[in-house]
């Protein structure tokens, strides 16, 4: 695996990490994703979970709170509505984003916000169940 | 002329003035550094968020397009979305703003378009609302706080939710981009149709779960992001606009400190030689 692969992690506050790996895996709306150099062309809707780089064999994770994945060959740009690196991350934090999306969930005023608030809820739970 | 202590009164007064002057400029310049910290570390986000937009209005365009990115096709109906800060003592930094603001209403207003406005910031309701009253919508205040997600939430969701209805054609904002310390320059820009920049890449594009589902959930974020991006600017121009006013405001009064104590001690001197001349003219009578 000679070759690696851009990788930019921002949320609204600010640009996490830009450099370059050997391997990403995004949780896709369609399921987690791994990414390497040469990948076809794609954007995709992220789900709430867990970025796993995977460079010179290190590990280094983050939690997302969904967002969009725009892949090309050389380069993956993720917009993640929030981000937190796994070592400031604890159970605390996710179960306050669960409260969080479960008030969402009851708030919503119309069906697609309702299931987007549920499927937050159910995504976070599963984060949780891993962490 | 004033006595002297009336004159000491005055000089007393103005030196607590400077005080308060020099302390606003400090805390300003503490603050400054914060809001262009996070205004800077806000734009990768704006800047990728762009970028992804741009690529995909590429593949999508002509009527089918969504209406945030293509437009209603029509050009009636405006909303001008008007930024500025809560508080004054910045010099002309609201000014400025709430002039391009009226400079474009009034453009608007002039080509015969139906015109709503929005304010976020109470100096700029608080100018704008005497002379367009009746084209009020709503008004946000920004607090405090740096500007954030929930800051900006009610203002999107307004937005979008008048839109969606069919009330708007056109959405622009208003506010101050933030060049450096020194300059701050009103911006006027379009948020709806999206203006579009040029693509950097022309690879077709894979979508997953699909094109419409995305641009559902970007277009709308990418308004959240513009208004974030632009009260972020606003907030670190308002500090730097507010320093550089306390700075001018404190040295103003250390000059008229100056001027007055000079006044001050002439007035002492001349009466102190009056009174000798009578202790002198007394003495050489008797």
């Amino acid at each position: 695996m000679a070759d690696k692969i851009l990788f930019d992690l921002v949320s609204p506050e600010k640009l996490l990490l830009s450099k370059a790996v050997d391997m990403v895996t995004v949780p896709g709306s369609e399921g987690y994703m791994g990414v390497i150099a040469g990948h076809a062309p794609l954007v995709s809707t992220l789900r709430a979970g867990m970025i796993d780089l995977k460079d010179e064999g290190v590990d280094t994770r983050f939690f997302i709170r969904g967002g969009f994945a725009e892949i090309n060959p050389t380069k993956i740009t993720v917009l993640a509505e929030e981000a937190i690196p796994m070592s400031e991350l604890d159970l605390a934090i996710i179960d306050q984003r669960i409260i969080d999306a479960q008030e969402d969930e009851i708030a919503a005023k119309t069906d697609a916000d309702r299931i987007r608030a549920a499927q937050l809820v159910d995504d976070l739970k599963l984060v949780r169940a891993a962490f | 002329m004033a006595s002297v202590k009336e004159m000491r009164t005055r000089i007393g007064s103005v030196k607590s003035t400077q005080k308060i002057t020099k302390a606003m400029q400090m805390v300003a310049a503490a603050k400054l550094r914060r809001a262009q910290a996070a205004a800077e570390s806000a734009r990768p986000y704006a800047k990728a968020m762009a970028n992804v937009i741009a690529n995909l209005a590429s593949g999508v365009s002509g009527p089918s397009a969504p209406l945030l990115l293509g437009g209603t096709g029509k050009d009636q109906r405006h909303l001008v979305i008007v930024a500025t800060s809560d508080r004054g003592l910045a010099g002309g930094f609201n000014g400025g703003i709430v002039r391009a603001a009226r400079e474009k209403i009034a453009e608007l207003i002039a080509a015969g378009k139906d015109v709503k406005i929005i304010t976020v910031g109470r100096k700029g309701r608080d100018q704008l609302r005497r002379q367009y009253g009746d084209r009020y919508v709503e008004s946000f205040e920004v607090g405090i706080k740096p500007a954030s997600f929930a800051l900006v939430k009610p203002v999107a969701e307004k937005v979008l939710s008048m839109y969606r209805g069919g009330e708007l054609d056109v959405v622009t904002l208003v506010y101050s981009t933030f060049k450096s310390v020194v300059t701050q320059t009103p911006t006027v820009r379009q948020l709806i149709p999206a203006v579009v920049e040029k693509s950097e890449s022309t690879a077709f594009y894979d979508y997953e779960p699909d094109e419409d589902t995305i641009l559902e959930a970007l277009l709308p974020q990418n308004i959240s992001v513009q208004l974030l991006s632009a009260l972020l600017d606003n907030q670190a121009g308002f500090f730097a606009a507010q320093m550089a006013a306390m700075d001018n405001a404190t040295r103003n009064a250390g000059d008229l400190i100056n001027a007055l104590t000079i006044q001050m001690n002439r007035t002492r001197q001349a009466q102190i030689t009056k009174e000798l001349i009578e202790i002198i003219s007394g003495a050489s009578a008797v």
